[in-house]
C-alpha cells in the first residue's frame, strides 16, 4: 500500500464556468491591496534584529574598558576562511592591565573573506570577539573591506563581563603574595 | 487648400483674440474645417498617448499594492524636492514614469543581426496605428449644442461621428494583430515567432464570439423599419431614454453579452490571463523578445492604448457611456447643476464620468491580471471555441427571439 488514490471529485458546473473562483480571487486580492503594505523603507526603517543574530564580527571592552582579546589566536586558527590576521603584542610593565597575559598589536577580519559562521565567538576562551546586530558592510575598495583593531573596538563597543576573570586572577595573586594559605 | 486671403484672415483673427469664452468658441469655429480636425486629432491623439504610457506606472503600482509593497516612491528631481506636498506625486511613481520614458528615448536601440530590419522596424509603428486611430470612432462625452432656431440638439464629443462606429472600430482595431504577427516572423528567431503564431490564432477566435456577442445591442437600439446604425453615440443615446426601461443599463438588460464581451476584451488585447503572444514564462516575452527601447515600448503603449479604447467601447455599450447613473442622463444632471447652456461645462462634465468608467475598467484589468494565473494555450482555444462561441450563438439567438416577441406582443413596454 504505497500509495494512494485520492478519488478527484468532478468539478460542479459553476466550477467549471471559472467564476467563483475568479471572484474569489479578485476578493482575495482586493482585500490585499488595501491593507498596509509589508515592506520596509529599508534605508530609514531598519529591521528589528533577533537575539542570537550573526551580524559583523567585533571586539568588545569589558566595562572596565579593558579591551578583553588577550590575542591568543584561536580565532585564527579557528576562522574557516582564514579571514582573521592577528599580531599578538606584550603589555608594558607600567600599564594598570600590566596583570594580563597579552594584547594583541594588531587585529584584522576581512570581511570580504567572513562567512559569519560564528566559530571565532564560539571558540574564545576570553569572551572577547561577538557577532553583534550589525548587518550591512560596505566599502569602495578592498582595503576599506578589512576591519582594523580601532574599527572592531568601534563596532564592538563594551558588554556586560560576568567573569572579570583577570581582575579575579589579580586579586588572588596579590592575596598569594601577602601569605596566602599555602 | 486654403488661399493666401484665408491665411492673413487667420493670423487677422488671432491677433484680435479676446479672452472671451464665446469669441474663442466663434474664432474655433471660424477656422478652417480641415485645420479643426488636424487639432482635434492631435489633442485626442496628446491626450491618449501619455495615458497609455500613465497606464504602465499604474500597471506596477497596482501590482504593489496586491503584492503587499509601496511600488516605485523614490524618484524625485533634486531641484524639485524642495517644493512641499510634492511627495505626494514622488509616491504615485509620476517621476519614475518620466524617468522610464526618458530612458526608452534615450537608450541604445539595437537591432539584432538575424531580423529582416525592414519588417523589424515596422511592427512597432504598425502597432500604433490601430491603436491611436480606433479612438477616432469613440465619442467620450456629450453637449448641447444651440441650433439657428434656438432648439437644443445633444451633440456627443468624437473625432468622426459615423453611422459605421462599431464596426470601424473592429475593423481597424483587429489590424493590430498583424503588427504581433509581424514582430514575431520578422524577429527570426523561435520564441517570437511562436508568439506571434499565438496572436494570430487567440485574435481569431475571440474576434468572433466578441462581435456575436454585441449583436443583441445592436439588434436591440436599431428597432425595426427604423434607420440602421452602428453608431456608439446611438447606443448611449438609447440608454438614456425617459422609463424603465429606456433608463437601463444594457449590463442589466443583456448581462451575457457583457460578460462575453468582457472576456473576449481581455484576450483581444492580450491580457491576463489571456496573454499567450506574450506568456513570458513559456516564450521569453513572446513576440518583443527581440525588441528593446523605444520599439518595446511602443508595443506596451499600443496595448495599453488598445485597452483604454476597448474599456470604452464596453462603458459606451454596457454601462452608459457618460450617463452618471442608471436612470441618470448626463442631460438631466447638467439641467440639475445648471450647466446645460455651458457647452464647455457640460462637455467637460461628460468626459470625466467616461474617463471615470474607462479608468475603473483599467483597474480591473490590471487587478485581473495580478489576481489569476495564465490559461495554458489549449485551454485559451478551448475557451475561445468550445465556450465562448457557442454561448454567444446561443446568446444572440436567444435575444432575437426575445427582441422579436417584444415587439411583436409587448410593443409599448
Amino acid at each position: 500500500m504505497a500509495t494512494i488514490t485520492v478519488e478527484r471529485k468532478p468539478l460542479s458546473f459553476l466550477e467549471r464556468t471559472y467564476i467563483p473562483n475568479v471572484v474569489a480571487g479578485l476578493t482575495t486580492t482586493f482585500k490585499r491591496m488595501i491593507k498596509p503594505t509589508e515592506t520596509l523603507q529599508y534605508p530609514e526603517q531598519r529591521p528589528a534584529i533577533p537575539t542570537g543574530y550573526r551580524g559583523v564580527p567585533t571586539l568588545v571592552n569589558d566595562p572596565n574598558g579593558r579591551e578583553k582579546c588577550v590575542s591568543c589566536q584561536l580565532c585564527e586558527f579557528v576562522c574557516p576562511p582564514k579571514a582573521i590576521r592577528i599580531t599578538p603584542g606584550e603589555i608594558a610593565n607600567d600599564d594598570p592591565n600590566a596583570h594580563v597575559e597579552k594584547r594583541p598589536k594588531a587585529f584584522e577580519i576581512d570581511m570580504l573573506r567572513c562567512i559569519y559562521c560564528g566559530l571565532c565567538q564560539e571558540v574564545c576562551p576570553e569572551e572577547a570577539i561577538f557577532l553583534q546586530n550589525q548587518y550591512s558592510m560596505t566599502g569602495y575598495t578592498r582595503a576599506e573591506m578589512v576591519n582594523d583593531k580601532a574599527r572592531l573596538y568601534e563596532l564592538g563597543g563594551t558588554l556586560p563581563d560576568q567573569h572579570y576573570k583577570w581582575d579575579k586572577k589579580k586579586s588572588a595573586a596579590e592575596a598569594a603574595s601577602h601569605g596566602g594559605h599555602h | 487648400m486654403t488661399s493666401v486671403s484665408e491665411l492673413c484672415d487667420l493670423c487677422g483673427k488671432i491677433s484680435d483674440l479676446r479672452l472671451s469664452a464665446s469669441d474663442m468658441f466663434d474664432f474655433y469655429f471660424d477656422l478652417p474645417l480641415w485645420f479643426r480636425l488636424v487639432l482635434q486629432g492631435t489633442i485626442v491623439i496628446l491626450v491618449l498617448f501619455p495615458l497609455a504610457a500613465a497606464c504602465s506606472m499604474a500597471e506596477r503600482k497596482i501590482s504593489a499594492w496586491i503584492q503587499g509593497r509601496p511600488g516605485p516612491n523614490r524618484t524625485i528631481p533634486p531641484f524639485l524636492a524642495w517644493i512641499p506636498g510634492i511627495n505626494i506625486i514622488r509616491n504615485l511613481g509620476l517621476f519614475q514614469l518620466a524617468a522610464d520614458g526618458g530612458k526608452f528615448t534615450f537608450k541604445e536601440d539595437p537591432v539584432p543581426g538575424n531580423v529582416n530590419k525592414f519588417y523589424f522596424i515596422l511592427a512597432p509603428i504598425l502597432s500604433m496605428i490601430p491603436a491611436l486611430s480606433t479612438i477616432a470612432f469613440v465619442p467620450f462625452g456629450a453637449y448641447f449644442k444651440t441650433l439657428a432656431d434656438g432648439t437644443r440638439e445633444l451633440t456627443p464629443i468624437i473625432l468622426a461621428n459615423t453611422d459605421l462606429g462599431l464596426l470601424a472600430v473592429f475593423a481597424v482595431s483587429s489590424l493590430g494583430v498583424y503588427s504581433l504577427i509581424l514582430a514575431g516572423w520578422a524577429s527570426n528567431s523561435k520564441y517570437p515567432f511562436l508568439g506571434g503564431v499565438r496572436a494570430s490564432a487567440q485574435l481569431i477566435s475571440y474576434e468572433l464570439s466578441m462581435t456575436l456577442s454585441i449583436l443583441p445591442v445592436f439588434l436591440w437600439v436599431n428597432a425595426p423599419g427604423g434607420e440602421g446604425t452602428l453608431s456608439l453615440f446611438n447606443v448611449v443615446q438609447t440608454q438614456s431614454q425617459p422609463g424603465f426601461l429606456g433608463g437601463m443599463w444594457y449590463i442589466f438588460l443583456m448581462p451575457l453579452s457583457a460578460f462575453i464581451f468582457l472576456t473576449a476584451l481581455f484576450a483581444e488585447t492580450n491580457r491576463q490571463p489571456f496573454d499567450m503572444p506574450e506568456s513570458e514564462s513559456d516564450l521569453v516575452g513572446g513576440f518583443h523578445t527581440e525588441y528593446g527601447a523605444f520599439k518595446w515600448s511602443l508595443f506596451f503603449v499600443a496595448e495599453y492604448a488598445h485597452m483604454i479604447v476597448g474599456s470604452g467601447i464596453f462603458c459606451l455599450l454596457f454601462l452608459g457611456g457618460w450617463n452618471p447613473l442608471p436612470w441618470v442622463t448626463l442631460a438631466d444632471t447638467a439641467n440639475l447643476l445648471g450647466i446645460a447652456g455651458i457647452p464647455l461645462l457640460m462637455g467637460l462634465l461628460g468626459i470625466t464620468l467616461f474617463l471615470g468608467k474607462v479608468g475603473f475598467f483599467i483597474f480591473f484589468f490590471m487587478w485581473v491580471r495580478w489576481t489569476l494565473p495564465r490559461f495554458r494555450y489549449d485551454q485559451v482555444m478551448n475557451l475561445g471555441w468550445k465556450k465562448l462561441l457557442p454561448l454567444s450563438i446561443a446568446n444572440l439567438i436567444f435575444y432575437a427571439i426575445a427582441i422579436a416577441v417584444k415587439d411583436l406582443y409587448f410593443p409599448n413596454l
